[in-house]
């Protein structure tokens, strides 16, 4: 059950694709001396290359334990709610308790909380009492934007002065990347995309739905409670970096399942992963270097999954 | 041996299934009948831990179906259920191919390739083998998922109401070879039917169930009588032999 032959083909297509974005990023418009360029440049791949690495692969596994190619945990409004966290835990960063804390240990803390939290959202929402796919991604859409407005509101309340990944919390930007925290972002990411690389093939039953999984053996419940652990952990990374985005793992998760016309997560998580680094690192050195425009990436990557989003939405309400 | 023993379940108040205990032996084929709402399909899938249990216990083999590990007990255990929805777009294949994922993990060998040759040759697939599922006739579909659990290759299989929604000529196709799988592969079915006549032709046992318990178990000639039938129910019915078969007339 290997790929189609246009499948193969598109795949590597995607890979050149990706491998020629990397290396044009790095070597273009290069005016200064490499040691420089490379340290420089090179922490803002690794950084670009954590979050693609991350929407893909939690976009991808978030769909298929839930069963549908719409909904993403952006859309539902997990990474909003890593913005909020982490906007409270500001609070707890300036008390005499927490001053001490390494940055690292903050991170890891908060995503621990925000893991948690999405956990029990996603146990309530899911476990069968939530009917209907609109009526989730309402839920999603106004869970969202609660979030974002209460993020917002308890950035005005304490001490703006402290916020760092909270500026420009609304859209991500990938000229500001959040470069403390690439070290222990790239262990978390390393660890979680290896982890689902060795459940791949558990994915691939996970996806005929739960009678049939439970069917085959999967232990459901244990394996959907760790999908969702790794997905939050990946949503944080990527948001703690970049700051949140809507579209963007919808974007990349429908372009590998069109890229492979497969479902196996074989193929379809390296394709995510792979659409994701050349959206986001091909994009900007189109912009940066080809087009030279001061267009933001991030809002045309967001325009772009919009329409997709609302294009699949049509074609669920015909079917 | 399929054993229950004082199995319910409970939706808020709603008493849904209440306290069965039954046996199932090894072999043949057992049909479960009964009006809607007597708890036919979710007993089945407490059985087969698809539903969790509010009270009880069932064994299959001797083994605790909630202590099992889920891999040891689909090896022995297959369900498959009415709604087979998938967003995924398989071939009628890949599908019967994940039938042998509790015995290679998703590796196929040679020896799970013939499982899958011989569960489609069985099924009368092979010219569908490559035919993506959402082309197909919905007893096509039905038939591919009754090939993946047959290539799963276990001692049990559960069906729930496999004859919804397909015509009588399928419907016949599926009863028949559910009795050849019992007969010639010396497995045990177990299926929920609706349509009692052909519960009375084909089943080795008959489980009723009426209100959440089991009202009556027994031969097709204990269960399939005018008065038993009428109390199950509640409706007047009349049995007649017909060409050897028992049938039961019910419709005015």
């Amino acid at each position: 059950m290997g790929l189609t032959k246009r499948g193969r083909w598109l795949l590597s297509l995607t890979a050149v694709l990706a491998l020629g974005s990397v290396l044009g990023f790095m070597t273009l418009n290069v005016h200064s001396d490499w040691a420089f360029i490379v340290q420089y440049r090179g922490t803002r791949l690794l950084a670009m290359l954590l979050v693609a690495l991350s929407m893909g692969l939690a976009t991808v596994v978030f769909q298929t334990i839930t069963h549908n190619r719409i909904l993403t945990p952006s859309l539902m409004g997990f990474d909003v709610l890593y913005v909020l966290v982490h906007t409270l835990a500001l609070l707890l960063w300036g008390t005499e308790f927490g001053k001490g804390w390494p940055l690292e240990s903050r991170f890891i803390l908060e995503v621990t909380v925000m893991v948690s939290i999405a956990l029990l959202l996603f146990r309530w929402l899911f476990n069968g009492s939530v009917r209907g796919l609109h009526m989730l991604i309402l839920l999603g859409m106004v869970g969202g934007l609660l979030f974002r407005e209460l993020a917002d509101l308890s950035a005005r309340v304490f001490n703006p002065s402290e916020f760092s990944i909270q500026q420009g919390s609304s859209v991500a930007n990938f000229n500001r990347v959040n470069l403390q925290l690439l070290w222990v972002g790239l262990a978390a990411a390393v660890f979680c995309s290896g982890l689902l690389f060795h459940l791949r093939r558990q994915l691939d039953v996970l996806s005929l739905g739960r009678d049939v999984a439970i069917n085959l053996g999967v232990p459901y419940r244990k394996a959907v409670t760790l999908l969702m652990l790794v997905i939050g952990a990946l949503l944080s990374i990527s948001t703690a970096l970049v700051g949140p985005m809507l579209f963007f793992g919808l974007l990349v998760a429908n372009l590998a399942y069109w890229i492979t016309g497969s479902h196996q997560h074989r193929w379809t998580l390296p394709a995510s992963v792979l659409a994701a680094i050349v959206c986001l690192i091909g994009g900007q050195v189109l912009f940066e270097h080809l087009l030279s425009t001061r267009l933001p990436l991030a809002m045309v990557i967001e325009l772009c999954g919009g329409v997709l989003f609302i294009a699949l939405l049509l074609r669920g309400v015909k079917q | 041996m399929i054993e229950t023993q004082g199995v319910s379940k409970a939706y808020h108040d709603r008493l849904v299934v209440n306290d069965v205990s039954i046996n199932i032996s090894k072999g043949g084929l057992t049909s479960i009948i009964g009006p809607n709402g007597a708890g036919k399909s979710t007993l089945l899938s407490m059985i087969s831990r698809l539903t969790p249990m509010t009270a009880g216990s069932v064994q299959v083999d001797g083994l605790d179906i909630t202590r099992t590990p889920g891999p040891e007990l689909a090896k022995r255990l297959a369900i498959l259920r009415q709604h087979n929805e998938s967003i995924l777009r398989l071939t009628v294949r890949d599908l019967v191919a994940f039938g042998r994922f509790p015995h290679s993990g998703g590796r196929l060998t040679e020896a799970d390739q013939q499982h899958i040759d011989e569960a489609i040759h069985y099924l009368g697939l092979e010219a569908y083998q490559q035919r993506y599922l959402d082309e197909l006739s919905g007893g096509q579909r039905q038939r591919a998922y009754v090939a993946m659990v047959m290539c799963q290759d276990t001692e049990y299989v559960l069906l729930d109401e496999p004859l919804n929604n397909i015509d009588m000529h399928h419907a016949v196709g599926m009863m028949q070879l559910l009795r050849r799988a019992a007969d010639e592969k010396g497995k045990t079915v177990v299926v929920v039917l609706h349509d009692i006549n052909f519960a009375s032709c084909y089943s080795d046992q008959i489980i009723a169930m009426r209100a959440g318990q089991v009202a009556y178990q027994g031969t097709p000639e204990q269960i399939i009588r005018g008065e038993v039938l009428s109390d199950i129910y509640q409706l007047p019915m009349q049995v007649h032999e017909l060409a050897g078969q028992r049938i039961c007339v019910y419709f005015r």
